[in-house]
């Protein structure tokens, strides 16, 4: 028989948005302020895992249907093609550049191309975390 | 205007790239075979490509991301660099094409290709990097995907290996960590070159000499050195034959290449004390490692405890510093890469035919597999240095420099124990291949051998240019010799001054 957890479920369902968005927070803010792919790929699997811990590991099977080996490879090949981008460019490799460009709601914003390599660190990150919780959960 | 430099990247690049594929194309296994093979035939050609380039027109320094050489990372693909990738990249091909026949479609699934790219990626940068904190991230790199060969397929044996392997692993890492911040402490760089000229400057001196040491521990312990080899042997040999062949061809040659790199670079000053207690060591590690083949009957075993006395050799190179010794211990690491690499794959043939690793449950296989037969022959004669094949060059070279430096004794030493090395391998020879064959073995039906042999045969042949051909190949040798023994050419070509 199932405990009734609606409180923890309620709780969750609010939580959740929030961490998931300070972890996106604490992700853009890397290259100004404490924070970065690393942090926050850890704390958006924490709300992950937060959900998990919530609803059992078969329903949110069905919500996230992105398996999490996927997510760490899909990482490292966001990682490794800007490297590569530099090839096309013909600047050494691993080169960075930035600049700043005027978008229609943000207005002017500085965009840089590490933030490219960020999003690769910030999937891995996940996809590792997720892959070592879930392996170890689903072990009978 | 095209940026040249790139090119030095790619032989990490390429095993990386193929690493990341081969995780979306796990369950395929045959599109991931064609894309291995197609991967390592391309970072041969590659390697090969780049090795003739830079031995013609100098040294490739690749600036990451466009920062100047001593605040950014440089990748150094210099003479030796090179040649040594070029060699990983052989051993890869052959491990390859090795592993398709004989790796389990289970095994393959389990992220095999995987952590084999990632390996071969992680030599591959340890061997280029300009950066020594850069260097223990390429270790770690290569260690994290041995650690998970060495557990594949899971049987008894390995998880008890890969427990002691790790373990040591992780200290020896930390105990990196801890000299680079030593070293970065006093020094306030982690350049090589720019590590160079600042021990350079103090001339190595009170705390810097125990950094050195420290550093040499760090290598002695990947590198198998004594007393620090006892981890190796068994773990060696419990994995899967194409993983013991990569780790014994690939693993431990690292270790020795940074000390070759670091002593020959940063700490060549004190070459009185540090480098004599190379040839002590080396002759140890001979004595030690020749003394561990002779002792067991298990043949895996002893194949991996030959791979101890060849780091010895290599590290009296080192300690006899002198350009023609030099060049012997490079000469001898690429010979030993190839040799011990074809030698770990022979003895998966045979304990796949046999079903055993005992030497004394063998015998006759002379009859039904004559080429094997007279393949694993050749190749003893190779590892143990009889002329014209590669080992002796490496070896003539080392005696050469060490007498020239006066190192007789130490010399000597090495070359009778070369004989038990010969009779630790020639013994595996004439209990497999001679005498009646087991009532065992009469049941079983003869395999065909060819696809295990090609491999292995790819492997000798260049073992064997490496011998025949010296008159074609040894001046670039001693040319790499006589870059190692003059740090300014390295330093030079990094800082740019």
């Amino acid at each position: 028989m199932r405990t009734n957890d609606l409180i923890l479920k309620t709780t969750t369902n609010i939580i959740v948005f929030i961490i998931l968005a300070f972890s996106f927070k604490l992700f853009l803010a890397g290259h100004n302020m404490p924070g970065g792919g690393f942090i926050g790929g850890l704390m958006t699997a924490g709300a992950i895992i937060l959900m998990y811990l919530t609803y059992g590991l078969g329903p949110i099977k069905k919500v996230i249907r992105v398996p999490f080996t996927f997510l760490i490879a899909l990482g490292l090949a966001i990682a490794v093609a800007t490297g590569l981008g530099s090839f096309i460019f013909e600047q050494p490799f691993l080169s960075q550049t930035d600049g700043y460009f005027y978008l229609p709601i943000l207005g002017k914003t500085h965009l840089a191309t590490a933030v490219l390599f960020d999003i690769g660190v910030y999937l891995t990150v996940i996809g590792v975390t997720m892959t070592i919780i879930l392996s170890i959960a689903e072990d009978q | 205007m095209s940026n040249f430099t790139n090119l030095a990247i790619l032989p990490i690049l390429l095993p990386t790239i193929a690493a990341i594929l081969s995780v979306f194309l796990n369950k395929q296994t045959t599109i991931t075979k064609w894309m291995t093979g197609i991967v390592v035939i391309g970072q041969m050609v590659l390697s090969f490509s780049l090795l003739i380039y830079v031995l013609l027109n100098g040294p490739i320094i690749l600036e990451a991301g466009d920062w100047t050489a001593p605040y950014g990372i440089v990748i150094v693909a210099d003479e030796l660099a090179m040649l040594l990738v070029s060699t990983t990249s052989l051993i890869a091909v052959a491990a390859a094409f090795y592993g398709f026949k004989t790796i389990s479609v289970d095994e393959q699934r389990f992220y095999y290709y995987m952590f084999f790219h990632f390996l071969i990626a992680g030599v591959s940068g340890a061997f280029l990097t300009g950066d020594l904190f850069n260097l223990f991230v390429f270790f770690e790199v290569l260690l994290m995907a041995s650690y998970a060969l060495i557990v594949l397929g899971g049987g008894k044996e390995q998880f008890r290996e890969s427990v002691k392997y790790v373990l040591i692993n992780v200290f020896s890492s930390v105990l990196f960590v801890t000299t680079i911040a030593f070293l970065y402490s006093v020094t306030g760089t982690v350049n090589m070159a720019q590590l160079a000229v600042r021990v350079g400057e103090v001339g190595q001196s009170g705390i810097l000499m125990v950094i050195a040491i420290m550093l040499f521990v760090v290598f002695a312990t990947k590198g198998a050195i004594f007393p620090l080899y006892f981890w190796l042997p068994k773990s060696y040999a419990v994995p899967h034959p194409v993983v013991s062949m990569l780790f014994g061809a690939l693993l431990t040659k690292v270790g020795i290449y940074s000390i070759l790199r670091t002593f020959t670079l940063i700490f060549g000053h004190q070459a009185d004390f540090t480098h004599q207690l190379f040839i002590i060591l080396g002759v140890l590690t001979i004595i030690f490692g020749v003394a561990g083949a002779l002792s067991t009957h298990d043949i895996k075993l002893i194949i991996a405890y030959n791979i101890i006395p060849a780091v010895g050799f290599i590290l009296i190179g080192i300690g006899v510093f002198h350009v023609t010794a030099l060049a012997g211990a490079v000469y001898y690491l690429v010979h030993d890469m190839i040799i011990k690499a074809a030698l770990f794959l022979l003895v998966g043939v045979i304990i796949t035919i046999t079903g055993t690793s005992d030497l004394r449950k063998m015998g006759g296989l002379i009859n039904r597999y004559p080429v094997l037969g007279w393949t694993f022959f050749v190749s003893t004669l190779v590892l143990a240095g009889i002329p014209p094949f590669s080992g002796f060059i490496g070896k003539y070279l080392l005696v050469r420099g060490g007498f020239e430096t006066g190192n007789y004794f130490a010399l000597i030493v090495a070359l009778l124990l070369s004989l038990l090395i010969l009779l630790s391998v020639i013994r595996i020879f004439i209990a497999v291949f001679w005498g009646e064959e087991t009532e065992e073995q009469k049941e079983k039906p003869t395999i065909s051998t060819t696809g295990y042999l090609a491999p292995i045969m790819f492997l000798l042949a260049f073992s064997i240019v490496l011998g025949v051909g010296a008159e074609f190949i040894y001046p670039y040798i001693q040319y790499i010799g006589d870059t190692l023994a003059d740090p300014s050419y390295y330093i030079e070509n990094v800082l740019k001054e």
